[in-house]
């Protein structure tokens, strides 16, 4: 039995559609990252789970439960909020007690509780403060004391890092991930933050417009993008993406005359508008005479220290390219790259989807997916 | 960094607070001065000007029990009358505020009353508490008699209090429903997932945040039902039955209109006008002194 269920799920407000029906299951224990850029319906549908936004149409089952029709507190999930929602009025030990006092109680053991808790997360010198008179990094450790202090069935996290400075996010990252390895509580966390996203979660479901455009592992998103939006989103430097054509002679024709050799890729799919996809560290740098090398010059380069990106024109389309060499390289120089055909992925151009290649792609996708 | 506008021209800016000026020296100071004029002096019987008194006038409605009467009425008319306008402004605000059907209609008809000039509503609620017909009316053809405020003295000044509630309601629940959409949306769902309903939530979380929005109405409310009461006790009862709806600012009226003792009626205006300055000092010092949240 799933710990959360979604079948259906849509959201509208008045005539705007903001949730186009969608269907996961989410396994109990599981830490679920749901991700997407701004305004994909991620946050609305986190607010559905928890109950704070109505369901328009479909099915929302917690535990086996269809919590359609249940108030938030009947539905056992604790939020972490993206502003922490903090009572300001009240100290930190009334802010992480207060869901116990709405239940009822007793103090003696409200307090025993709130304390053991404030504890885990290393509140215990600050309980008596007000929120104003923590850091951003203490206030956002109120807001998950204050959800775990209920012992509750799911965690729900609304973007909550995305106030804090580079260096406490990734400290917080790490904290919650140990939360949840020590808790083991069903966790759904929504960010826009591939980085965030990908270190965090068991499973991604990443969104799009109001679409589930993949759900899966981290790697099998990465290595396996099931859609033109996934390969462009999931990455960075992101998915080399050129689009073009294959021809009946086994040639990928792209940008001005561009011609790409790949024989064993083309099959059924001649004349039809795709998209062609390889990961940048992928694509390698090789000599003039390599067969099948294509011609590039080189636009600009950007270092990263342990290896830099080579922007690359060919033909008129953007090829980057991972480099690790030493070579003297500047703008406005020849370069010939090369990459496996079993590394490439071909996007249908129409409806976005992936499209299968056949075998040899598929084994080497599952080959780097299990590495 | 202090930044100021300077004006070359050294005659403008009198001219344009010169408007304002005048009407604050014609319709405050000079009737103020007046005030302590009168106060402080009595006409000679005969006339001939008037003789330098002291604080007699002061000693002689100190002294009079009925005026203590008056301003035990007052205090408790203002009292009600401010609970009562404030917690029905608060009850719409907090329903408004929840987003519920209709809310964008209801935001703006609840603050029409304030708008309505107190003569009027006053002569509008004589009617709706018209003993012989209106609506409250009504009771009297079940028991006969039960309802007359024309001689019953509660009634009227109840008739009263509740009009004067009413009249406030509009500015109340304006401020009211302004506070609470300060107070951030998250805060109210993250007490709903705290397990608190809705009434638990505005106890718990709305009224302690909004505290200082509600000193400021209760002493703005203390010092409207103290001061602008006259309008409607005049159109709604004269004062009467037996005087039982007269309080200060009627009495000061009545004493010095109808009665032609200028000099007690100026000694009890400024009694009122130092009560007035008095809840605002109050005010301000809170004011000042109120809790921030960040």
């Amino acid at each position: 039995m799933s710990a959360i269920s979604l079948s259906g799920v849509k959201k509208r407000y008045q005539k705007n559609n903001v949730v186009h029906g969608v269907d996961v299951e989410i396994e109990a224990g599981e830490f679920v990252v749901i991700l997407g850029p701004s305004g994909c319906g991620k946050s609305t549908l986190l607010r559905m789970i928890a109950g704070l936004e109505d369901i328009t149409e479909g099915e929302i089952a917690i535990g086996g439960t269809v919590v359609n029709k249940l108030e938030p507190r009947e539905r056992g999930c604790a939020m972490v909020f993206q502003n922490y929602a903090l009572y300001p009025h009240m100290s930190v030990r009334q802010n992480i007690g207060y869901a116990l006092k709405v239940a009822g109680m007793p103090r003696a053991e409200r307090d025993a509780k709130v304390l053991k808790v404030a504890k885990s997360v290393s509140l215990d010198p600050y309980l008596d403060r007000k929120p104003g008179e923590l850091s951003g990094g203490q206030r956002q450790r109120v807001a998950m004391a204050r959800a775990m202090v209920r012992e509750p069935k799911v965690f729900l996290f609304d973007e909550p890092f995305s106030n804090l400075d580079a260096k406490l996010r990734v400290a917080m990252r790490a904290e919650v991930r140990n939360l949840h390895r020590s808790l083991g509580v069903t966790s759904v966390f929504v960010t826009h933050d591939q980085t965030e996203a990908m270190t965090l979660a068991d499973r991604l479901i990443i969104m799009n417009a109001g679409v589930v455009e993949q759900v899966g592992k981290p790697s099998e998103v990465y290595h396996n993008p099931a859609s033109l939006f996934v390969a462009d989103f999931i990455g960075s430097p992101a998915m080399n993406l050129v689009r073009g054509f294959f021809g009946e002679d086994g040639y990928f024709r792209h940008g001005q005359g561009g011609m790409i050799h790949l024989p064993s890729l083309g099959q059924g799919l001649v004349s039809r508008e795709v998209s062609l996809g390889v990961r940048p560290e992928l694509v390698q740098r090789v000599s003039a005479e390599t067969k099948g090398a294509i011609t590039a010059v080189v636009d600009y380069i950007e270092e990263l220290g342990a290896s830099r990106l080579i922007y690359a024109n060919a033909d008129g389309s953007r090829l980057i390219a991972v480099d690790t060499s030493n070579d003297a390289l500047g703008t406005g120089m020849p370069i010939h790259l090369s990459f496996a055909a079993v590394d490439a992925h071909v996007f249908d151009h129409d409806t976005g989807r992936r499209v299968d290649l056949g075998d040899a792609n598929s084994a080497a996708t599952r080959a780097r997916i299990n590495a | 960094m202090e930044r100021r506008a300077f004006y070359r021209n050294g005659t403008l800016p009198w001219l344009l607070i010169g408007p304002q000026l005048l009407l604050v020296l014609v319709f405050f100071y000079w009737p103020t001065s007046q005030a302590l004029y009168w106060a402080f002096t009595l006409e000679q019987p005969w006339g001939g000007g008037n003789t330098w008194v002291g604080w007699d006038n002061f000693a002689a409605i100190f002294r009079d029990s009925e005026y203590w009467t008056v301003v035990g009425r007052s205090t408790f008319y203002a009292t009600v009358t401010t609970l009562l306008s404030m917690a029905v402004a608060l009850t719409l605000a907090v329903f408004a505020d929840r987003a519920l059907k209709g809310t964008k209609l209801f935001q703006s008809v609840y603050v029409w009353p304030y708008a309505i000039a107190a003569p009027a509503a006053g002569v509008a609620f004589r009617f709706i508490f018209a003993p012989e017909s209106g609506l409250i009316g009504a009771i009297n053809q079940m028991w006969p008699g039960i309802w007359n405020p024309a001689i019953n003295g509660w009634q009227a000044l109840g008739m009263v209090i509740v009009c004067h509630a009413w009249l406030g309601i509009g500015y109340n629940f304006i401020f009211f429903l302004a506070a609470l959409q300060m107070i951030p949306k998250s805060l109210s769902e993250a007490g709903a997932m705290d397990g608190a309903r809705p009434f638990r939530r505005m106890l718990d979380l709305q009224l302690p945040l909004i505290a200082p929005t509600v000193f400021f109405l209760l002493i703005m409310n203390l010092i409207s039902s103290f001061t602008d009461s006259f309008g409607l006790i005049d159109t709604m009862t004269e004062g009467g039955p037996f005087g039982s709806t007269e309080v200060m600012v009627y009495k000061i009226y009545f004493d010095g209109f109808k009665g032609f003792d200028y000099s007690g009626a100026a000694a009890q205006s400024i009694v009122l006008m130092l009560l007035v300055i008095a809840l605002t000092i109050i005010q301000f010092t809170w004011v000042e002194k109120r809790v921030h949240y960040h």
